[in-house]
């Protein structure tokens, strides 16, 4: 989230779009129904299904799974057209008046410099126009045809009302209402809010959703505000933590970047991470990369990270390919090419797609190791458990581990929130017979491993036995070592350059925040944007004082929040060119003619003055991008592709299948299925009484959602000949389940280019462990593709057939 | 006098069974205080409360979890009963019906409580003890490690990767695991590293 659960309470305008929080993330979702009760804000849902945020809704109108650009990019048409912009925020504020090269176009659903081989773009063109002094060309009247905002305007034409209904299914009448609604969020005094989850992200251009509505908000003057920003509600507890600490293919913590090939030193890769200001006295604070970067170097491998040998820069892997995300590395292990894999916490027999493909690359494994608190079905992929996991365990060689852990109520340490909030907990009981924590687990492989590499050498030993582990019991690690190791420390002594008798860092201290880090490995910082969570102050996570001065919901000394224990990310666009908050009645910081104060951490630099400084200091421009340059794989403007597997021909580009820059590798473009055979638009979901395939596991919660069920239309029952409460069949071009039909009003029947769209609603949270009813989820019907930029699964989106049935054979 | 009294010293009073005299000391009398004699001693009184959030989504609720069992030396805790933290920002006490059922998700029947193991083709799990799990485990990564990590690409930069094992890290550890666990597997050379960012 750009702002925090607590900050809702601030906005006019709630539109719940891509998510369900009032049935996915309930006591999130109260801080809408106290924006509706004390502020008489308005909530918009936009969705396939009627769900349970629709039925407390002001406002809701259908939408077809995997249009949500169509919609938007339409919004952005209206506000323009109808002269519904910030004017002052988006000259200011945004790219708008920059040119941009000659040479980029786009047409028939292309940007320029397509690759139709590689399913890639030469992304060369998509830049701005620079000046001789080596700075972006600007025309403030924004006449310039190449000027952002007039390639903007001639990009959204096409998108007209018509066209929307004509995509979306969205009736015209309903569309125009909520164009109305959300455009008025133009006014100064007004702001509206985008709450989203997996149903923006599980798509092909999952980013681009995003994006679009970034751009909206952007137009309406509502990013840095209270009340405003783009709001992802996130699924797991700590997956916000995880993303942050770069347990990812191609990062490393804090947004950093693995190394690529082409990267063959480190000032190969700093060569193009100089972050040279676009705009004269811009911060582009990625200036301070390298610092970071050498900091985190350090507290990997310690006193053996020189500056000699570049930090140990050579030690990290690099990357040959974009990264070797899930679907990747599940493809490889399906040509045989994976020996080992190992799953924390983690269940992807059910929760990656195309579960046929899943359980055959799974077979094709040397060993498997598990960990987890639970009885997962992934530890158990080869066992024979009939109609729900058909297999022969004979044929299949993996050795499988499964190691218990301990769960959030044995554990010690942080998870950070949606709102970027790092709370700390501390366990109330012990682990359940011989559980352990994945900590503990951790340390012990490592150990093991450094000891076989001492004694028997081996492959490159180096970063192993090197590594960085002071830890007070190398064979237990505590959580406290490691969230000081995270936060940073001063390796060694520095003073200052004109007093030597000065010192600005005292050896052994806890450092108080990411500005005093530096690039010579006197700091080590396991992730630069957590610094400030545990200074000499003492832990900052487990801060519990609910004051709220002003009542703005900040809550500024409950936990910390990063970065810096900023609770509203980039709170400088609060306020207008002159440094007075847009809304005065929403005052955040202003400039006080000396520096910035107010109820937030400013998110600029304290002293920077107004009409000098940009309010987007991350970004060289200082100002926030409608056109997104090379940044994004499939596009600098986002464009509506159909899903891959979509029940109408992409009417704005017939040749176009899927989004032409997602990756699919050849094996599942050949198992995508067609209309012709599987009709129905399907997408998944989750129940509120549910949590994905853990809660399963949960007694209550088994019993009140026991059973595996899909979710269709009266008219589609009745065309089907399908019973309330029957069996049905669901198949797709790659598998098959068997459920119970829920025949309900809440699902109807859309229309899109004339043609009658019926929507297939399948929740996931069965498995074959756990207290509840065996059954199946979607992952055995999805299709084996992602986004074009970040490779989450096209979930939300896809084709199949539904027909009456007995149910599963009984053998 | 009576908003003076914090909820633990109300709680407390009751639990040791000074319910009565309590409230006499604040002024009731006859009916009320007979009634406070008949309330059995509240079982929560009795039992440590440790503060926590919920496990499941990001909004992070906060939870007070109650144990029996006073932290000393051979006594050791349980779980009974689990709620929502009222001083909570975001959820000031509330939980959905996830949260509410926390409990039987600490105490599932179907919790891991010890390691197992399964042979090529076996039908069946076995317990196996935890230093001959980790042993065997530590041994098939360095051997796969060793035979397959690559040092340089054909073009003969250092690349020093290990592509034949892979690590699916999880959602709800902690920060502090997950920088153990971004230590250990970067250190190995692993790229086939992802987390549930994505589902």
């Amino acid at each position: 989230m750009t702002n925090s659960w607590t900050d809702i309470k601030n906005t006019d305008l709630v539109i719940i779009m891509g998510g369900n929080a009032a049935e996915a993330h309930p006591c999130g979702f109260k801080w809408v129904t106290e924006a509706k009760a004390q502020r008489g804000a308005k909530l918009i849902v936009v969705d396939p299904r009627f769900t349970r945020s629709a039925a407390v809704a002001d406002f809701y109108a259908p939408i077809r799974q995997g249009t949500d650009i169509a919609f938007l990019l339409g919004v952005i048409r209206y506000c323009i057209e109808n002269d519904k912009v910030q004017h002052d925020y988006m000259r200011a504020f945004t790219n708008a008046p920059y040119l941009v090269k000659e040479g980029f176009s786009y047409q028939d659903g292309l940007f320029s410099g397509y690759d139709e081989a590689k399913r890639d773009y030469d992304r060369s063109s998509w830049e701005y126009e620079l000046g001789p002094d080596g700075y972006v060309q600007v025309d403030e009247t924004l006449q310039h045809p190449r000027s952002v905002y007039q390639l903007l305007k001639k990009h959204v034409a096409a998108y007209t009302p018509e066209m929307v209904e004509r995509i979306c299914g969205t009736p015209k009448d309903k569309y125009l209402a909520i164009c109305k609604m959300i455009s008025e969020c133009s006014a100064r005094d007004k702001t509206m809010t985008s709450m989203y989850a997996l149903g923006w992200t599980q798509h092909s251009k999952g980013a681009q959703n995003i994006r679009t509505m970034a751009m909206v908000q952007l137009l309406l003057g509502n990013i840095g505000v209270r009340g405003g920003g783009m709001n992802a509600l996130r699924g797991h507890s700590n997956i916000q933590g995880l993303t942050d600490i770069g347990l990812m293919s191609d990062l490393i913590p804090g947004y950093l970047a693995i190394p690529k090939d082409r990267e063959v030193d480190f000032s190969t890769y700093m060569s193009t991470r100089g972050f040279k200001p676009l705009r004269p006295n811009q911060m582009s604070y990625w200036q301070n990369y390298r610092k970071f970067m050498v900091s985190f170097l350090k507290s990997m491998w310690g006193p053996a990270a020189t500056a000699e040998n570049d930090f140990a820069y050579q030690w990290l892997p690099k990357l040959d390919v974009a990264g070797y995300d899930m679907l990747r590395t599940f493809d490889l292990m399906h040509q045989g090419k994976v020996n080992g894999y190992f799953c924390q916490g983690f269940n992807p027999l059910l929760s990656a797609p195309n579960r046929g493909k899943i359980t055959a690359s799974l077979s094709k494994l040397k060993f498997l190791v598990v960990m987890d608190p639970l009885q997962t079905e992934t530890s158990r992929f080869w066992k024979d458990e009939g109609v729900h996991n058909d297999v022969k365990p004979e044929s299949i060689q993996t050795e499988v581990f499964e190691l218990p852990t301990t769960c959030f109520a044995e554990d010690e340490g942080s998870l950070v929130s949606s709102s970027r909030w790092l709370q700390w907990h501390w366990p109330g009981q012990e682990p359940p017979g011989e559980a352990k924590t994945d900590a503990w687990i951790m340390a012990q492989l490592h150990m093991r491993l450094r000891e076989l590499y001492r004694k028997e050498g081996g492959a490159f030993p180096d970063p192993i036995v090197n590594l960085h582990w002071p830890y007070r019991d190398p064979q237990d690690p505590q959580p406290d070592e490691v969230a000081k190791e995270l936060n940073g420390y001063v390796v060694s002594t520095v003073t200052d350059p004109a007093d030597p008798n000065k010192v600005l860092l005292e050896k052994g201290k806890q450092v108080e925040s990411f500005g005093l880090l530096r690039d010579d490995g006197s700091t080590a910082c396991g992730c630069w944007i957590y610094t400030g969570s545990w200074t000499e102050r003492g832990n900052m996570m487990a801060r519990r004082d609910t004051s709220d001065p002003g009542n703005t919901g900040a809550y500024s000394n409950w936990a910390f929040s990063w970065p810096a224990n900023r609770r509203i990310l980039y709170n400088r666009a609060s306020a207008d060119l002159d440094g007075k908050p847009w809304d005065p009645k929403r005052k955040l910081i202003e400039w006080n003619g000396t520096a910035w104060t107010g109820y937030d951490v400013p998110d600029i630099a304290p002293t920077a003055k107004p009409r000098d400084v940009g309010p987007f200091i991350m970004n060289p421009e200082g100002s926030a991008r409608l056109f997104s340059r090379g940044l994004m794989r499939d596009g600098p403007f986002p464009a509506h592709y159909e899903p891959f597997e979509s029940p109408v021909v992409n009417v704005l580009a017939p040749k176009i299948r899927g989004n032409p820059a997602a990756r699919i590798f050849k094996d599942d473009l050949a198992a995508l299925g067609t209309s012709d055979k599987f009709p129905y638009a399907a997408t998944s979901y989750r129940l509120t009484e549910h949590f994905h395939f853990w809660t399963k596991h949960v007694w209550v919660n088994a019993v009140l959602q026991p059973e595996f069920f899909v979710e269709i239309s009266e008219q589609l029952a009745a065309e089907k000949n399908i019973q309330k409460g029957g069996w049905v069949k669901v198949s797709s071009n790659r598998g098959t389940v068997y459920a119970k039909a829920v025949v309900t009003k809440r699902i109807k029947p859309l229309i899109c280019d004339g043609k009658t769209i019926h929507v297939v609603g399948i929740p996931l949270h069965w498995g074959f462990t756990g207290a509840a009813r065996k059954g199946f989820g979607p992952n055995s019907l999805t299709p084996f593709v992602g986004d074009a930029n970040t490779d989450t699964p096209e979930f939300k989106a896809f084709l199949v057939n539904v027909e009456p049935s007995n149910g599963p054979a009984v053998s | 006098m009576l908003k003076e009294l914090s909820r633990r010293q109300f709680l407390a009073g009751g639990g040791a069974g000074l319910a009565g005299s309590a409230i006499a000391a604040l002024g009731f009398g006859g009916p009320e205080e007979a009634l406070a004699q008949a309330v059995r001693p509240f079982k929560l009184a009795q039992t440590t409360e440790t503060r926590n959030t919920c496990p499941y989504c990001s909004v992070a609720c906060g939870v007070i979890m109650y144990s029996l069992g006073d932290k000393s030396k051979n006594a050791h805790p349980a779980i009974i009963h689990i709620e929502g933290d009222p001083d909570h920002p975001t959820n000031r006490g509330t939980l959905c019906p996830k949260g509410s059922a926390l409990l039987d998700f600490v105490h599932s029947e179907t919790r891991t409580k010890f390691p197992q193991y399964r042979g090529p083709g076996q039908r069946e799990f076995k317990q196996i003890g935890w230093g001959e799990a980790l042993d065997r485990i530590a041994r098939l990564m360095k051997d796969d490690r060793d035979k397959n990590f690559v040092a340089t690409n054909q073009d003969g930069v250092t690349v020093n990767r290990w592509l034949t094992t892979g690590f699916l890290a999880a959602s709800a550890t902690t920060n502090e695991t997950a920088f153990l666990t971004y230590k250990v597997v970067r250190s190995t050379g692993i790229l086939a590293f992802d987390n549930q960012a994505r589902v």
